[in-house]
């Protein structure tokens, strides 16, 4: 058998250094005539050891993980050209166990059940991967509407975007209000920061996200399909466009698909243009029609009128994905997996103050702590773990005294956080709750579309208060004002990002309100985060005199003489921290 | 934080029209096939004003006066849209968009330490362009690549788990490329 050497070219793994990677095996394999077939892949979840590297040869299948550029000519002259394998830098493999054995061991793969095992931008291999069966199998079984939506709902499936909603019933509206024109619309602008999981989907195995669409059209009767994506995400864009333009050369778009009478349907890519709020269901719409990105009122909803006034159904990526897998087979395959009210497998962004940041799917019920400290592989630097963000800039934190929770929809829900599209950002003993608090506000304050009164002025007020409580200028009662607000942006919003936007502010209250005092009351920051709040010293029995410390400081308020120990004087001290980044001598104290 | 968006004074179209035009060499032509292209097709103003950004960098005001013109879509509306999106600029850009990642993984890996560094360096703020037309700074939400934070994109290419010092080396190989570039020629 021909060797095999596949490169993940996913996004992480280009930022990594993965196509100068490509590029050299590719030259020395030309250069040395070898008789090696170099192929790409997409994310295989494992950003943590990117850029990864895989060989398949007879003997078997070996994941080579930190393989930088130069790296390369060492890997090529042993494994292949000496067929040796060098164990120590292989981190999966199927003849023995690789040093991240683990990682993988913990996860049930079916959303991504194909990224990083095939040329995302081969159909063939994607066939052989089993995409399009599930099509094939409702055309050649004369699987009826009403079935396929009975498949989905007995999966137990919901909305894997954040909403929660039953994917079933949803279709099931969108089935019966009738009317000639109907669409199907992929929500691909996955907008959370610090969340993933979609890009990965789009970039590894666009056919997935396809068929299910297709699928869905089928169920509701749609005519015509549209994957929403973020401008952000120029490689999916480019993936979807040529996995469309295959699906259609293939027969799986286009007139009485699969033979089914009166089956017509094609997909279009529609880019986003930079609004987070255009991942709300009805903003989406209006950015589709050509409009501002903003809410509408509900009802009507989409399944009774949408996309220009039409039945519209709207999945997030990662609900399309499962459809195919679901139908093939079988609702018992899916619902095997999960809680009693919360089915299947959800994929989760591993990102912040963790060990092993990348992508995971995981049965839902699984605990926070194991995915964190199992799979996670702990906090960096063996640093103490303070909270993890669920549900991004609409969800909230969850602290070490909860991690033991299943992660479920009602579960999460129960701590005030919600459990969003798949975003855990970890924080550590260094992160300030309060500047968390201030960022993720920061965030929906710039996105909020501006309709309604209390999300748009209400936002603001929130943030002003906790900047100026992170500057040193909190007053006696701030908090009661930020929870009355909270409550009020709730109630008085249209949407989504107005109805949580207030969510991270009450959960870092709910457990953290001690740092809030501190700030507010004692003016110190207990993370030693907020720089206005620090006071910098210099230690005398450190400090050699360099320097260098007086010489950044930006308002010269440090004195000495060469070799002499210097000296901070506080009052023209502006707290900018420079001095403590520059000393080489651990010299500066911090508190 | 700051996700950037268009000050109204720069991108006031209407103002913009009592002003000597500064960009009076703007070939409107290039955008003739993208506006047949969309002529009848609804909900086209956004797929129109991404392509006359993918031709000029930004969106000239000459291009919406034409869009107006020829696809009969008010300037109002379209000055509207063209604000909410932060993708759209109304102001010319560097050759060089660096944009610095500021999502949550990276704000907690000290994003804003490489906005900071970058600023100083180039001698901009959050969002303007160098004197030299060379680079322009910008701070944006999430750009998914969260496990190699902090992050930021410069054209296609990303870079990742950078420092003040990377981040800097980064732009001084590219201004030295470019310095190479123009001796060679």
């Amino acid at each position: 058998m021909k060797k095999q050497i596949i490169v993940g070219l996913g996004s992480c793994g280009i930022a990594a250094g993965a196509s100068k990677v490509y590029n050299k095996i590719s030259q020395i394999i030309e250069l040395g005539n070898l008789d090696v077939e170099l192929k790409q892949t997409s994310c295989i979840g494992m950003c943590y050891k990117e850029p990864l590297v895989e060989i398949i040869d007879d003997s078997g299948r070996y994941l080579y993980g930190d393989i930088t550029e130069d790296k390369v000519n060492y890997l090529i002259d042993k494994h292949i050209e000496h067929e040796e394998p060098i164990k120590d830098l292989i981190v999966d493999s199927d003849l023995f166990e690789g040093s991240e054995h683990e990682y993988f061991e913990g996860q049930v793969k079916i959303a991504l059940r194909n990224c990083g095992f095939m040329d995302p931008e081969s159909i063939e291999e994607a066939m052989q991967r089993k995409a399009y069966q599930a099509i094939e199998k409702i055309a050649t079984d004369n699987i009826s509407r009403d079935e396929v939506i009975q498949y989905v709902l007995d999966s137990g499936i919901r909305g894997r975007g954040g909403g929660g909603f039953s994917t079933g019933m949803k279709w099931r509206f969108a089935k019966n209000n009738e009317s000639d024109i109907k669409y199907i619309i992929c929500n691909a602008d996955e907008g959370d920061p610090g969340a993933f999981m979609d890009r990965s989907l789009l970039e590894g195995d666009p056919h997935a996200v396809i068929e299910g669409m297709i699928i869905g059209a089928y169920a509701i009767k749609a005519i015509s399909g549209f994957i929403y994506c973020r401008a952000e995400y120029p490689l999916a864009i480019k993936r979807l466009n040529i996995a469309l333009q295959q699906a259609r050369d293939n027969g799986f778009l286009g007139n009485n698909i699969l033979g089914i009478e009166g089956f017509n349907l094609d997909i279009f890519v529609k880019e986003g243009a930079g609004a987070f709020v255009c991942g709300e269901e009805t903003a989406l719409i209006a950015s589709v029609e050509g409009d501002r990105g903003m809410p509408r009122k509900r009802p009507p909803f989409p399944a009774e009128q949408g996309l220009w006034k039409k039945p519209t159904n709207i999945n997030n990526v990662e609900t399309f994905a499962n459809i195919p897998y679901i139908i093939l087979n079988g609702p018992n395959s899916y619902n095997k997996y999960g809680t009693e009210k919360s089915k299947g497998t959800k994929v989760f962004a591993l990102t912040g103050k963790i060990k092993h940041g990348g992508l995971v799917e995981v049965p839902m019920g699984i605990s926070i702590r194991e995915v964190i400290f199992g799979l996670g592989g702990g906090i960096q630097d063996d640093k103490k773990f303070k909270a993890v963000q669920l549900g991004g800039p609409s969800g909230g934190c969850i602290p070490e005294h909860l991690i033991d929770i299943p992660i479920d929809y009602d579960s999460v829900n129960s701590t005030g956080a919600i459990m969003g599209s798949g975003g855990m950002v970890v924080m550590d003993e260094t992160t300030c709750m309060v500047d968390m608090a201030k960022f993720f506000l920061d965030f929906t304050q710039e996105e909020s579309c501006g309709k309604c009164t209390f999300c748009r002025l209400g936002t603001k007020r929130m943030l002003e208060i906790l900047t100026r409580i992170t500057e040193g200028n909190g007053r006696e009662g701030d908090i009661e004002l930020l929870e009355e607000l909270a409550v009020q942006i709730k109630d008085g919003s249209l949407c989504g990002l107005g109805q949580s936007a207030p969510n991270p502010v009450l959960t870092t209250l709910k457990y953290f309100r001690n740092e809030y005092e501190a700030h507010i009351y004692d003016k110190k920051c207990p993370a030693k985060h907020c720089k206005l709040l620090l006071t910098y010293e210099i230690i005398p029995e450190a400090c050699t005199g360099c320097t260098v410390c007086a010489v950044k400081c930006p308002t010269n308020t440090i004195i000495g003489e060469r070799k002499q120990v210097h000296f901070i004087e506080q009052d023209g001290c502006i707290h900018c921290g420079e001095c403590f980044d520059k000393c080489n001598f651990d010299a500066i104290k911090v508190y | 934080m700051r996700i950037q968006r268009l000050g109204i004074k720069e991108g006031n179209v209407l103002q913009a029209k009592t002003e000597k035009s500064k960009d009076s060499s703007i070939d409107l032509t290039k955008i003739d096939e993208l506006l047949q292209k969309y002529k009848d097709k609804a909900g086209n103003l956004i797929p129109v004003l991404q392509g006359v950004q993918n031709i000029y960098g930004y969106i000239p005001r000459e291009a919406f006066l034409k869009i107006n013109h020829e696809l009969g879509l008010e300037l109002a509306s379209m000055y509207g849209v063209a604000t909410f999106y932060s993708q759209f600029r109304l102001n010319p850009v560097g050759k060089y968009i660096i944009k610095v990642c500021h999502g949550t993984a990276c704000h907690v890996q000290n994003a804003s330490k490489i906005t900071n560094t970058l600023m100083e360096l180039l001698n901009v703020n959050d969002g303007e362009t160098t004197d030299d037309k060379l680079f322009t700074l910008e701070s944006v939400a999430c750009l998914g690549c969260c496990s190699l934070a902090p992050v930021m994109m410069i054209g296609n290419d990303t870079y990742g788990k950078l420092n003040g010092k990377s981040a800097k080396k980064v732009i001084n190989d590219i201004k030295l490329a470019e310095k190479n570039k123009s001796t060679d020629n």
